[in-house]
C-alpha cells in the first residue's frame, strides 16, 4: 500500500447525509471477483441524473468527497472504498462516518477524515461558490485546507500511522504469531470446528 | 469494577493487547464465508502465497446471488455465476467447508451458523456481511467486516480492533399481542436514529427480551447494524442453552458440561457500568412499519405518513422530503391505506422457521390480495424441509404465494428476486434503502405478522385487521 501524507485535488460537495453503501456502489456491481475497476458503479444510481454533482464537468475530476453526516452507513461492502479510489477519489470528508465503512477506507489508503459540520459547510459554500476549488487533506499536520479556511481534521492515531506509513495489516499480524500460537493453546477444547 | 457482557467475551479473545490509542488483537472462533465478500480476499491470499490459518475454524456457504427458483440449472446471470463458480473453486484450492447451491445445509449464511450449532455463546463471530451481528443473539461478539478484513482473518486468525463502547437497550414489561421482535428492534432504531449506535456494542436486556426465543432474539441482534452499531448482544441462559443442545456441533457430555459452566458466567455484572443506556416500555410498542428510505424512518401501523414541514430538525425534514418524494407518499396518508405490490417473507431478519410458523397462522384458510405477489423464502434448505415436514408450504401456495428455495432472494438486488422500478412491497427484510429490492424499488420494513397481514389485504395491515376467515365447509 502507497503511504498517504497530504493529498491536493478538486473538491466534490456532495450534500446528502446518510449517504449509504448501497448509493454509494448498489448490490449489482458486486458481482465481480476483480479488486479494481469500479469506478462506473460508483453512485450509479444519482449518476442518471444530469444535474448530479459528478456530472457537472468542474467537479468530475474532484478527489476529495466532502459528504454530509453518516457517510458510509449500511452494508459492509468494501466495494464502496474501492468504487471511491477507482473513481480517483483519495479523501472522503465528513462529520461522521459508519465505523464499518471507516475501517475498510483505512485499510485500503482511503483517508476518511472527520470535520467538523461548520466545516463542512463552510467548505460546500466554498465549493459551489468556485466549482473547481482545490481541497488540501493534510494527515501530517491533521488539517483540511480550502482557500482561506484552515480546519482541524480528526482521524484515529493508529489509521494515521498506518496510511502514513503505508503498512500492511496482515503483515504487520503476522509480526505477533508467537503470541497467536500461545493463544491458541489455551482455547477450551470444547469451542466448536467445521471440520471434524 | 464489574464488566459488561460485551467486555467480558472481548477480554477472552485478547491475543495482544493494543496500547496507546491501538487496537487489540482479537482472536476470532468462528469466520463464516459466502461469495460476494470473498472472492479478493483469496485473491489476496494467492498474490502474498499465504494459506488459511484454521480451516477448523471456517465454513462458507452460497446465498446473496443464489436463484431462488430452478435450482438444479445452471444460474442464467454470468456475473453471479461466476461469482459463485469462483468461491467454489477458491473453497477447493484452501480447502474450506462448503454448502454450495442444493446441498442440505446450504442457505442464508446467518441462519446457516446458528442451527448448526457452529454459533454458540462466548465466541467472537466475524463475517464479511454486517448482518452477522445477529450471532450475537447467542451472547456471542458478532462483528461484520470488509474484505480486507476477511483475508485478515483467513490469513492470520484474528482481527486488529478497536475496543467499542457500550451501550444496553432494556425492554421491560410485556410486549402487546401482535408485536414482536422486528416491532421492538424498528422501535429501538427510529428511536436512537441510524447513526445512534455507532462505536457501540448494544447489549439488549430486559424482562420483554428475556422472555423471547432465541430466533426473535436473532431478528434483534440482526439489526442492530442498522442503528449503526458494531454489534449486538444478549447474555445467553436457559433458552440459549436449550436452543444449542443437540445441534451437529454442540458440545456434548463433558465438555457441554464445561462450556454450560463458562456460558453462565457471560453477564453483565450488577455493578458494571455502560457508556449509554436506553430504556424502552415494552407494553408501548405496537407493529412497526417503515414509511422512508433508512431503517430509522418508521413509525407505529397506527401512524399517518409524517409531515416533513412539521420536523424541528432541518436534517431530518430534508431527509425526510427526499424519502417521501422516492417512496411516493403524501404526508398524512394512513399507513394502513399504503397499498403494495409484493410482500416478501424471509432473509436473515425473519426467515427462520417461527417466522414462517407465524406468518403461516396469518394467511392460513385466507387468500392472498388481487394483484399481489407473495414471496415466501426459506432462509435455509433446512428451514425449508423443517416448513414442508409441518405442512407451512401448502398453506403458502393455497393462500397464493410463492413457495421457494432458499435464499437472499428479495432482501437486496443480487439475484433474480427484485421489485420493478415504482413496485411497493411490505418486506420482513431488514433495509429499506434507495434500490435496495431492485433498481427504484419501495420497501416498507415490516414483521412477518404484518407482511402476512398485508398480503391478505393488500395494504400495510397488522392481523387484529382481519376478519375471521371463511371456514371451507359451512357450518
Amino acid at each position: 500500500m502507497d503511504p498517504v501524507t497530504r493529498h491536493t485535488g478538486v473538491g466534490v460537495p456532495l450534500r446528502r447525509s446518510d449517504v449509504d453503501t448501497d448509493q454509494i456502489i448498489p448490490a449489482v456491481y458486486l458481482k465481480r471477483v476483480s479488486r479494481t475497476g469500479f469506478e462506473d458503479g460508483l453512485f450509479s444510481g444519482w449518476r442518471q441524473d444530469p444535474s448530479f454533482v459528478l456530472n457537472q464537468p468542474a467537479y468530475s475530476s474532484g478527489s476529495v468527497l466532502v459528504a454530509g453526516p453518516d457517510f458510509g452507513t449500511g452494508s459492509s461492502r468494501e466495494h464502496a472504498v474501492w468504487a471511491l479510489k477507482d473513481y480517483g477519489f483519495r479523501a472522503v470528508l465528513s462529520s461522521r462516518f459508519a465505523d464499518i465503512f471507516r475501517g475498510n477506507a483505512g485499510k485500503q489508503g482511503l483517508v476518511a477524515g472527520q470535520l467538523a459540520q461548520e466545516d463542512v459547510e463552510l467548505i460546500w459554500k466554498q465549493l459551489e461558490a468556485r466549482p473547481g476549488t482545490e481541497v488540501t487533506v493534510d494527515l501530517q499536520e491533521r488539517v483540511v485546507l480550502c482557500a482561506e479556511l484552515v480546519a482541524p481534521l480528526q482521524i484515529d492515531d493508529y489509521t494515521r500511522w498506518r496510511l502514513l506509513e503505508g503498512l500492511d495489516d496482515v503483515g504487520l499480524t503476522l509480526r505477533d504469531v508467537d503470541a497467536i500460537d500461545a493463544f491458541e493453546r489455551e482455547r477450551p477444547s470444547w469451542k466448536p470446528r467445521t471440520l471434524a | 469494577m464489574g464488566r459488561t457482557l460485551a467486555e467480558k467475551v472481548w477480554d477472552e479473545h485478547v491475543v495482544r493487547r493494543g496500547g496507546d490509542g491501538e487496537p487489540d488483537l482479537l482472536y476470532i472462533d468462528l469466520h463464516l464465508l459466502h461469495e460476494v465478500t470473498s472472492p479478493q480476499a483469496f485473491e489476496g491470499l494467492r498474490l502474498e502465497g499465504r494459506g488459511v490459518r484454521r480451516l477448523d475454524l471456517t465454513i462458507a456457504t452460497e446465498d446473496h446471488n443464489t436463484p431462488t427458483l430452478d435450482i438444479d440449472k445452471p444460474i442464467a446471470d454470468p456475473t453471479s455465476r461466476t461469482q459463485i463458480e469462483t468461491l467454489r473453486r477458491n473453497c477447493a484450492e484452501f480447502g474450506v467447508r462448503l454448502h454450495p447451491l442444493g446441498d442440505a445445509e446450504q442457505g442464508i449464511v446467518h441462519v446457516v451458523g446458528p442451527q448448526l450449532g457452529l454459533t454458540q455463546p462466548g465466541m467472537t463471530v466475524v463475517c464479511g456481511d454486517s448482518h452477522t451481528s445477529t450471532h450475537g443473539a447467542f451472547g456471542a461478539l458478532a462483528m461484520g467486516i470488509g474484505t480486507s478484513e476477511v483475508e485478515h482473518v483467513l490469513a492470520t486468525q484474528t482481527l486488529p480492533l478497536q475496543r467499542p463502547r457500550t451501550m444496553a437497550i432494556t425492554v421491560e414489561g410485556e410486549l402487546p399481542e401482535g408485536s414482536t421482535a422486528k416491532d421492538v428492534i424498528l422501535a429501538v432504531i427510529a428511536r436512537i436514529g441510524t447513526g445512534g449506535g455507532q462505536g457501540y456494542v448494544l447489549e439488549y436486556r430486559g424482562s420483554a427480551i428475556r422472555a423471547l426465543s432465541m430466533e426473535a432474539r436473532m431478528t434483534i441482534c440482526n439489526m442492530s447494524i442498522e442503528a449503526g452499531a458494531r454489534a449486538g448482544m444478549v447474555a445467553p441462559d436457559e433458552t440459549t442453552f436449550a436452543y444449542v443442545k443437540g445441534r451437529d456441533h454442540a458440545p456434548t457430555g463433558a465438555d457441554w458440561d464445561a462450556a454450560v459452566e463458562h456460558w453462565r458466567s457471560l453477564r453483565t455484572d450488577d455493578d458494571a457500568v455502560f457508556d449509554a443506556e436506553v430504556v424502552i416500555d415494552a407494553a408501548e410498542l405496537q407493529p412497526f412499519v417503515t414509511w422512508g428510505t433508512n431503517p430509522g424512518q418508521g413509525l407505529p401501523l397506527s401512524a399517518a405518513v409524517p409531515d416533513p414541514e412539521a420536523m424541528a430538525d432541518q436534517g431530518q425534514a430534508a431527509a425526510a422530503r427526499r424519502a417521501l418524494e422516492y417512496m411516493d407518499l403524501a404526508p398524512g396518508t394512513p399507513l394502513r391505506e399504503v397499498a403494495v405490490d409484493a410482500v416478501f417473507i424471509g432473509s436473515c431478519t425473519n426467515g427462520r422457521i417461527e417466522d414462517l410458523r407465524a406468518a403461516a397462522e396469518v394467511v392460513r384458510g385466507r387468500t392472498k390480495a388481487d394483484g399481489v405477489r407473495v414471496l415466501v423464502v426459506p432462509g435455509s434448505a433446512r428451514v425449508r424441509l423443517q416448513a414442508e415436514a409441518e405442512g407451512l408450504d401448502r398453506v403458502f401456495t393455497d393462500f397464493g404465494a410463492e413457495w421457494r428455495f432458499a435464499g437472499c432472494s428479495m432482501c437486496l438486488g443480487m439475484n433474480p428476486d427484485q421489485l420493478a422500478p415504482g413496485e411497493r412491497a411490505a418486506s420482513t427484510s431488514n433495509r429499506n434503502f434507495e434500490g435496495r429490492q431492485g433498481r427504484g424499488g419501495r420497501t416498507h420494513l415490516v414483521s412477518p405478522l404484518v407482511a402476512a397481514a398485508t398480503a391478505v389485504r393488500g395494504t400495510l395491515s397488522s392481523p387484529a385487521d382481519l376478519e375471521a376467515p371463511q371456514p371451507l365447509v359451512p357450518a
